[in-house]
């Protein structure tokens, strides 16, 4: 091989590398671009105060009404219910798995917890509706077990592997000196990990919650099949909501293209882009506030 | 007098026995330094005493460690008061990823062992005691991780005085440091002596020459010699020992 050859072939793959990583940012501008052109047309029709606060999701009645409060409060709703579900248990696994479960346990859970991940969401909706929705109507003594928190708990099974495996990995890749500092202190097992380890894995946990709660926020096909779909301010987590993606999921096919029920559908998007993106936000402020 | 008196100790990693029958007297408030070539089982001596190996899967051990009349090796004893005596010093500092007082609290805090009144007082105490308060009385609140070496490793110390312990293990506690810091360690443990007995594992022999009152040589799991440190580095009873020190062996 010539130097020529070498250094021509040296160029190719640079600009190839290089071309691949042009091609994902592109992408994510064109998409952008794309959501902001077609969401902010609805603003012709609606102001963004009746948009953002308006009571009523009414897209095809005439005249038509697009208030998404109900639908915010849906997806808030089934959101804190999984977070408060999954957060607590995620870590709780966690620190079983990686301080506490002996070497041959850890490793069946381990592969365990993976394959729930692996499960896809349409299945966990599925059967969340034959065995979940009937569970919380009888229990709760309810008309419907078509609920809030039926989505919830739904929900918190699919954050729980997100948040497990990140929390994990956080608690593995603490020093072990630190573990040994404490012990040889004197600290128990348990105060070692409470004063100590979760201390030291803290950022490690908030990115984990963070990503569970950016999984559960972006869900689509589970809420929608066992969420009941109203589009009315819930009282409680009783109750049926409809949210955010499940609004999209379910309307995008039947509504008009260029009309304002699909205008309304893009700026619906564009609010869920902008809940991850400060979500995700807070958590990076937040984590590298504290390696600090 | 003895503080801590080591019979018959045998220690196995599975099938691997890294202590061979250790019997040794370590006498209260002073400095015995261990030493050693590298796997001779030092570290290992030092963290049987205050029994984190422990924590090692498929380790075994028999014999007595003798600590104030109780063989601290009986699987009855309480380890948490044991760790509170018998405090240790690890080969990198490893100050916890908190800030300065709070490293010097954990132990307090674990133990519930001082009223949180009294906190202040005891972080300025621990601090002088090992020579930090000066520079560090303005930045108590700082991460400790943000302190150089040195003085994480005299946090470290001051964290153990903290919870009034009787016995220092330390498990070559310079060896992450450069030779200045090493020489003010080395000053910090000679004053501390007074209140403390203290055990330093070393694989510097002119740091267990300097500062150390008596002086055990190891080798492959077994102690060949153990006496006062003039005699060990001048005259040696054992050849194995003499080949050591003078680097003909090991």
């Amino acid at each position: 091989m010539n130097i020529k050859f070498r250094r021509f072939s040296e160029f190719l793959i640079e600009k190839a590398i290089f071309l691949s990583g042009i091609i994902s940012i592109l992408f994510v501008v064109l998409i952008f671009a794309f959501l902001l052109k077609e969401g902010l047309a609805l603003f012709k029709y609606v102001s963004v105060k009746d948009f953002i606060f308006g009571a009523e999701w009414y897209p095809i009645s005439e005249p038509p009404k697009f208030g998404i409060i109900s639908l915010i409060m849906g997806s808030v709703w089934v959101t804190a219910g999984a977070i408060i579900i999954s957060v607590p248990i995620g870590i709780a696994a966690a620190i079983y798995i990686s301080e506490i479960a002996p070497r041959k346990i850890r490793g069946i859970l381990k592969s365990g917890i993976e394959m729930l991940a692996a499960i896809p969401s349409v299945v966990i909706g599925f059967i969340g509706i034959t065995t979940l929705v009937p569970l919380v109507k009888n229990v709760f003594g309810l008309s419907t077990g078509l609920t809030a928190l039926s989505g919830s708990i739904m929900l918190a099974f699919m954050a729980i592997p997100t948040i497990v495996s990140i929390a994990e990995d956080a608690f593995y890749s603490i020093p072990k000196r630190y573990k040994e500092a404490a012990l040889a202190l004197g600290a128990t097992h348990w105060q070692t990990i409470w004063r100590v380890l979760i201390k030291a894995a803290f950022p490690g946990i908030v990115a984990a919650s963070m990503l569970g709660i950016g999984r559960v926020i972006g869900e689509t096909m589970a809420v929608m099949m066992i969420t009941g779909n109203v589009a009315k301010i819930p009282n409680s987590i009783f109750d049926p909501v409809r949210t955010l993606t499940a609004t999209i999921a379910a309307e995008m096919g039947e509504a008009v293209r260029g009309s304002d029920h699909y205008f309304a559908l893009f700026a619906i998007g564009i609010v869920l882009f902008v809940i991850t993106f400060l979500i995700n936000l807070i958590a990076d402020i937040y984590i590298n506030r504290e390696l600090k | 007098m003895t503080k801590i008196a080591v019979e018959k100790l045998n220690l196995f990693y599975g099938d691997f026995q890294a202590l061979i029958n250790v019997d040794i007297r370590i006498p209260a408030n002073k400095i015995t330094s261990m030493i050693g070539p590298s796997g001779c089982g030092k570290s290992t001596l030092l963290r049987t005493v205050n029994r984190m190996n422990d924590l090692v899967d498929g380790a075994r051990v028999d014999g007595k460690i003798i600590i104030d009349g109780d063989n601290v090796l009986d699987s009855g004893y309480d380890l948490v008061s044991l760790r509170k005596r018998v405090g240790m010093v690890f080969q990198r500092p490893n100050p916890f990823p908190m800030s300065v007082a709070s490293n010097i609290t954990f132990g307090l805090r674990v133990h519930g062992s001082a009223k949180r009144g009294d906190f202040d007082n005891i972080v300025e105490d621990s601090l002088k005691k090992v020579l930090l308060w000066d520079d560090l009385k303005d930045r108590l609140d700082r991460s400790a991780l943000s302190l150089s070496l040195e003085q994480q490793q005299r946090l470290c110390i001051a964290r153990l005085i903290a919870v009034k312990p009787e016995i220092l293990l330390m498990d070559e506690p310079c060896s992450a440091l450069d030779p200045i810091a090493t020489e003010r360690i080395e000053q910090l443990m000679i004053e501390l002596k007074e209140n403390y007995t203290i055990v330093i594992v070393t694989h510097n022999m002119q740091q267990a020459s300097r500062i150390s009152d008596s002086t055990g040589f190891m080798w492959l799991g077994e102690l060949i010699e153990y006496g006062a440190t003039d005699m060990i580095f001048t005259n040696p009873k054992q050849k194995l020992t003499q080949d050591y020190i003078t680097g003909r062996a090991g």
